[in-house]
């Protein structure tokens, strides 16, 4: 666990440095302020699509953030040859992946936890009531998601040599299973044979991060999503983070390091 | 008295990507072993398989045939790591620490507790004259200073054995005797020092034995004066000689 935590705090102390991070918080908090100040009546169809703009941009900066960070971490540890006196300490390659992994998880969650933050103080400025519950559950799901896309991304950093190639593809395939992934069952229905069991197949293969979507419990101040679903939701999401990380660590544990 | 390093006819191929993926020896049927103590020179011309040795003592590459065993222990396993310290050629650590924070890092692998870390910290950056830069990140270091800050990486967990590849590489003549101190320190310490070196006279003054292989092949080994005796020759001229180089006049 020493191992785990101590290369964890040097991906967290990484993002921390660079200034990549504080562009995208900068730019998050100004956008947010400038659509948090238009008081349009106070109409609540505005006031409700005003904070569906802002959640937009927590959830793109929140995955830019994460796929970013963690698509570098394995090709600048090779190119910059800091894995070299790495691994000749007594680190093996499944907690030099977990360490990465939980640095990068913990790096992303610390900027969800600002966004998320400084949301909410936006948002119970104007309304003046901070459904909190609503906030963590949707801060929580959102950051479990990330944990897949993070896994994910990690799997790729090893198969693709170049962290932009890594960083594109992880990218476009999360916004795709966001956007277009709930769909595919019923676009399967309209197609003929083989491609409707390939399509079915893809459907139930992906991991469904669109489940983990609920802003709509902070726009419409819903009510709070059961505390088992919740739970069920925090297991389907360490699955599929399990299955990408054990991927990762078969790929890359015999691999040599040149 | 078990070996701190053994390899027994250790042979290591890899796929060369330049020749279409072809399968290269690197290291034909090495067998070698240094003793507890002893600083121990491993030469060779460049492509000669000191670099694919030591990559295979550090797990990095897997051995294709033969052993290689630290303290005993097969290499394979991370365990036989955790007494020794290794110095890559070039130095490249995480540049946004300073010197501190990479060797609080690196002491957090080792599991060190705060006390001990700190304490290890200390000596190690007084050892290596760090003492007063230790607050600086280390991309404002010289080459000379981020060298010292690799060894005292290397150093951090009080190792039996260090394997320092060419660890005076690109050193100006100040920082090369400031590391071959240290190595000099370190053998007076009962320290087991394994290292690659292209700088012979350097090899000739600190080395107990040494070990010369070109192509793959280990061409002699022994202690510097029963080499130069045998061959009636200084290093450098023994090591033209095994490495089949005829000066001309």
């Amino acid at each position: 666990m020493n191992t785990i935590w101590a290369l964890a705090k040097v991906v967290v102390l990484e993002m921390v440095r660079r200034k990549d991070f504080y562009v995208l918080f900068i730019l998050t908090v100004l956008l947010a302020v400038t659509a948090g100040s238009v008081n349009l009546f106070n109409e609540d169809r505005i006031v409700r699509y005003l904070k569906e703009i802002c959640l937009l941009l927590i959830w793109v900066s929140g995955l830019v953030i994460a796929i970013s960070c963690t698509a570098r971490q394995i090709p600048a540890e090779r190119e910059h040859r800091t894995i070299f006196p790495l691994l000749a300490k007594p680190v093996t390659r499944g907690q030099f992946l977990l360490g990465k992994f939980f640095g990068c998880w913990l790096a992303t969650g610390l900027a969800l936890a600002l966004f998320y933050l400084f949301f909410g103080l936006v948002s119970a400025a104007r309304e003046q009531q901070w459904p909190v519950l609503n906030f963590l559950q949707a801060a929580w799901l959102h950051w479990l998601m990330l944990g897949i896309v993070i896994a994910a991304t990690l799997l790729g950093s090893i198969v693709f040599a170049a962290p932009s190639s890594n960083g594109t593809i992880c990218f476009v395939c999360a916004a795709g299973i966001l956007l277009l992934g709930r769909h595919l069952n019923k676009v399967a229905l309209q197609l003929t044979e083989p491609a409707q069991s390939l399509l079915y197949g893809i459907y139930f293969v992906i991991p469904h991060l669109e489940l983990f979507d609920v802003r709509d419990l902070i726009i419409h101040n819903w009510e709070l999503i059961p505390w088992g679903v919740v739970a069920l939701a925090s297991l389907y999401a360490a699955a599929y983070t399990a299955f990408f990380l054990f991927a990762a660590w078969l790929t890359f544990r015999r691999r040599p390091l040149n | 008295m078990e070996p701190t390093v053994h390899l027994d006819n250790l042979r290591v191929e890899y796929r060369d990507p330049e020749r279409g993926g072809q399968t290269k020896v690197a290291v034909h049927g090495l067998s070698l072993r240094v003793q507890p103590g002893e600083v121990f020179g491993f030469l060779g011309p460049n492509g000669a398989g000191k670099t694919s040795t030591m990559n295979v003592l550090l797990g990095f590459t897997p051995a294709t045939g033969g052993t290689a065993r630290i303290f005993g222990v097969d290499v394979r396993e991370p365990i036989a790591r955790q007494r020794i310290g290794y110095l890559p050629e070039q130095t490249y650590y995480y540049k946004f620490l300073t010197a501190e924070e990479l060797l609080r890092f690196y002491s957090g692998i080792f599991g060190l507790g705060r006390a001990e870390a700190e304490r290890r910290i200390d000596a190690v950056l007084k050892l290596v004259e760090l003492d007063h830069a230790r607050k600086r990140p280390i991309k404002t270091y010289s080459k000379g200073m981020q060298q010292r800050a690799g060894l005292a990486q290397a150093l951090i967990n009080n190792p039996d054995l260090l394997i320092l590849d060419e660890p005076t590489s690109g050193l100006d003549p100040l920082g090369r005797m400031k590391v071959r101190e240290i190595i000099q320190r370190l053998k007076a310490e009962g320290k087991t020092v394994f290292f690659s070196s292209h700088e012979l006279g350097e090899v000739e003054t600190i080395c107990d034995r040494v070990a010369i292989l070109h192509q793959g092949v280990l061409k002699a080994e022994g202690r510097v004066a029963d080499l130069q005796r045998e061959h009636a020759a200084n290093l450098e001229q023994v090591f033209l000689k095994l490495v089949g180089h005829s000066p001309t006049a």
